[in-house]
């Protein structure tokens, strides 16, 4: 019984440093212009987003008005960069507070289980009963259209999707054994959720708000086509590409061009969302 | 190894444990009475202090899930531990942080047991701040004193737990328990997942430090020559009862249980003239929704008789510190067979 323990060998030597992933990166380069657009809007666009100019209407892009005008004369470029601003608050806007209040809800309900869980497994399912848009158009149109009232009812039926991804992922890792093993240390209940189970269980929820920020901007812009997000003069995407309907043939930059960077943030978003999903999966 | 005369530490006395089955929605609304996973019935066990304590079995015998009520992390249904005096199943709040400061569990999977996103000197510097162990400056001595204790460098406290083989995470979590200084180790399938070469290392380890730092332990196994190699005493269980108890030496030279005879023979020897006369297991291991009335071994035992049916056999003293939970060696039936 006097074996001595022989000295373990080779650990591992220098840690080997993480690259950051090609599609992360090139998620983050493009997100570059978005955030200054809608950081400095002013500095960047060469007219006023607003400002009718009756002496130039429906022109074709040129070295004046890269993007072209609209039927106001408005310079669509200035629009676009303008519009940034608020369809970047859009996608934080529609995505934050579901995020937080849907994960700490679901951190909770799965931890704790029984009829907290039950109660509101039962309300997510009323909510999930009905199709999303749907569901939101109903709510703004009940509190009236606007950006605010669009932040509410967005805010009312997207928790359901992080309250299930977190809960389940909650419920999975409360019985591994290094959650057990935190108990068995004499852990408090709150430090093994918060430090020990909530880290690895947020982060399919971390990537699905960088799908959902697009989702968002999205929703955003299809509200604002229905007339019932953004008003009109707000330069926000959704509406410009809704203005520029009438003028599809003759004048396809009135919509094009703020759809293309609909699509832009749209793909800049899930880049990032996809990126982040290798750089936070801990390796095994 | 001989027995170590020591006082009684862990006193566990009708500890019963029970899961309930998944039950279909229809089954409920019928009012059908629920199915319940016998995990544990009626366990008497009592582990000395300083010793180590094998406790061994097939996988399903309820051996993991004594080991988790014992450290509180499944509530049991029935029965009492008592820990040094002390009612081990109503502690609570700062009182089941003291116990857990005294009794430590190591756990069996070395890749889920460590918190994939902490570094090893963040998951020991935790324990050492939750239970106030160390003053800030005195902490990264420590977490340098504990890696040495398992055999592990200064540098390894740096490092994220994927870096490290299966056996030296095992090492990390005996590290991590050690931190509590605590007098008694549960070790559930402590090396099971190990590659033999390996499971030699940590197993010695196991016993240097129960040496050096005069540990109690309970080692949870089914290999019956590691148990065989470490412990003073082996508990044998069998669909959640303790069928019999007896020092290592005693146990492995003149097992009585029909069962542990069953056992050891049923283990690969290596020399190849070696014969058993105990006739090998037959049939299958009852499920433990449906434990057999009286004995629990009686559908596989090949000396059942009618009173195995009927009547459940207690743990029976027979002398030489061996306890026995079989008719056969019941003084008071007339039916015995050896």
């Amino acid at each position: 019984m006097t074996t001595t323990a022989p000295t373990t060998t080779g650990v591992p030597r220098a840690r080997s440093r993480r690259r950051v992933k090609p599609t992360l990166a090139l998620g983050l380069v493009l997100l570059v212009p978005f955030v200054l657009a809608a950081l400095a809007p002013r500095l960047l666009a060469p007219y006023s987003p607003t400002d009718f100019d009756y002496s130039a209407i429906l022109q074709a892009p040129s070295a004046k008005h890269p993007f072209g005008t609209d039927n106001f004369g408005r310079d669509v470029l200035s629009r676009v960069i303008h519009g940034t601003r608020v369809d970047m608050q859009i996608a934080v806007f529609t995505t934050l507070f579901p995020f937080v209040f849907g994960s700490l809800l679901g951190a909770l309900t799965g931890f704790v289980g029984r009829w907290a869980d039950a109660v509101v497994g039962r309300v997510a399912d009323l909510v999930v009963v009905f199709p999303f848009l749907v569901l939101v158009i109903a709510i703004v149109a009940v509190l009236g259209p606007g950006l605010t009232n669009m932040y509410i009812a967005v805010s009312a039926v997207g928790w359901v999707a992080y309250w299930r991804l977190v809960r389940g992922e909650v419920v999975a890792h409360k019985q591994t054994e290094y959650a057990q093993a935190a108990r068995v240390l004499g852990f408090s209940p709150t430090r093994v959720l918060l430090r020990h189970i909530l880290p690895n269980a947020i982060t399919p929820a971390i990537v699905y708000l960088m799908t959902d920020m697009s989702l968002g901007i999205l929703l955003g812009a299809s509200l604002g086509y229905l007339g019932l997000g953004a008003q009109p003069p707000t330069p926000e995407w959704g509406v410009m590409v809704a203005d520029g309907k009438n003028f599809m043939v003759t004048a396809w930059w009135i919509s094009g061009f703020p759809g293309l960077a609909l699509t832009l943030a749209g793909v800049t978003f899930s880049l990032i969302g996809d990126g982040l999903a290798d750089a936070l999966r801990p390796r095994s | 190894m001989t027995a170590v005369e020591g006082d009684a530490l862990l006193d566990v006395r009708g500890l019963t444990k029970t899961f309930p089955a998944p039950q279909g929605l229809v089954d409920r609304w019928r009012g059908k009475p629920r199915k319940v996973v016998r995990a544990l019935t009626d366990v008497d066990l009592t582990v000395r202090r300083g010793e180590t304590l094998g406790i061994v079995g097939e996988s399903g015998c309820g051996k993991s899930t004594l080991a988790r009520c014992l450290v509180r992390l499944y509530p049991a249904d029935r029965g009492s531990v008592r820990y040094a005096g002390e009612d081990v199943l109503s502690l609570g709040g700062d009182e089941l942080r003291r116990y857990h400061r005294r009794v430590q569990m190591i756990f069996q999977d070395p890749f889920s047991s460590l918190n994939p996103r902490m570094t090893v000197g963040q998951v020991l510097r935790e324990v050492l701040t939750v239970h106030r162990l160390r003053p800030r400056e005195g902490m990264d001595a420590r977490v340098t004193e504990l890696l040495s204790l398992v055999g592990l460098p200064a540098e390894a406290a740096g490092r994220l737990p994927h870096e490290f083989s299966g056996g030296q995470r095992q090492r990390i979590g005996i590290a991590r328990a050690l931190a509590l200084e605590p007098e008694c180790i549960v070790a559930d399938e402590l090396v099971s997942a190990l590659d033999v070469s390996v499971q030699a290392q940590v197993v010695n380890l196991l016993l240097e430090l129960q040496e050096k730092l005069g540990l109690t332990v309970l080692f949870v196994a089914h290999d019956l020559r590691l148990v065989r190699h470490l412990s003073h005493r082996v508990a044998v269980m069998y669909l959640g009862r303790v069928v019999e108890v007896a020092p290592t030496n005693v146990l492995f030279e003149r097992p009585a249980h029909p069962y542990t005879r069953a056992l050891l023979a049923a283990a690969p020897h290596l020399d190849p003239a070696h014969r058993v006369d105990a006739p090998a297991l037959s049939g299958e291991l009852p499920s433990p929704l449906d434990v057999p009335s009286g004995c629990p071994f009686r559908t596989r035992c090949p000396h059942a008789f009618d009173r195995c049916v009927t009547e459940r056999p207690e743990l029976l003293d027979v002398g030489a510190g061996q306890q026995v939970a079989c008719h056969l060696f019941d003084p008071a039936a007339s039916a015995g067979g050896r």
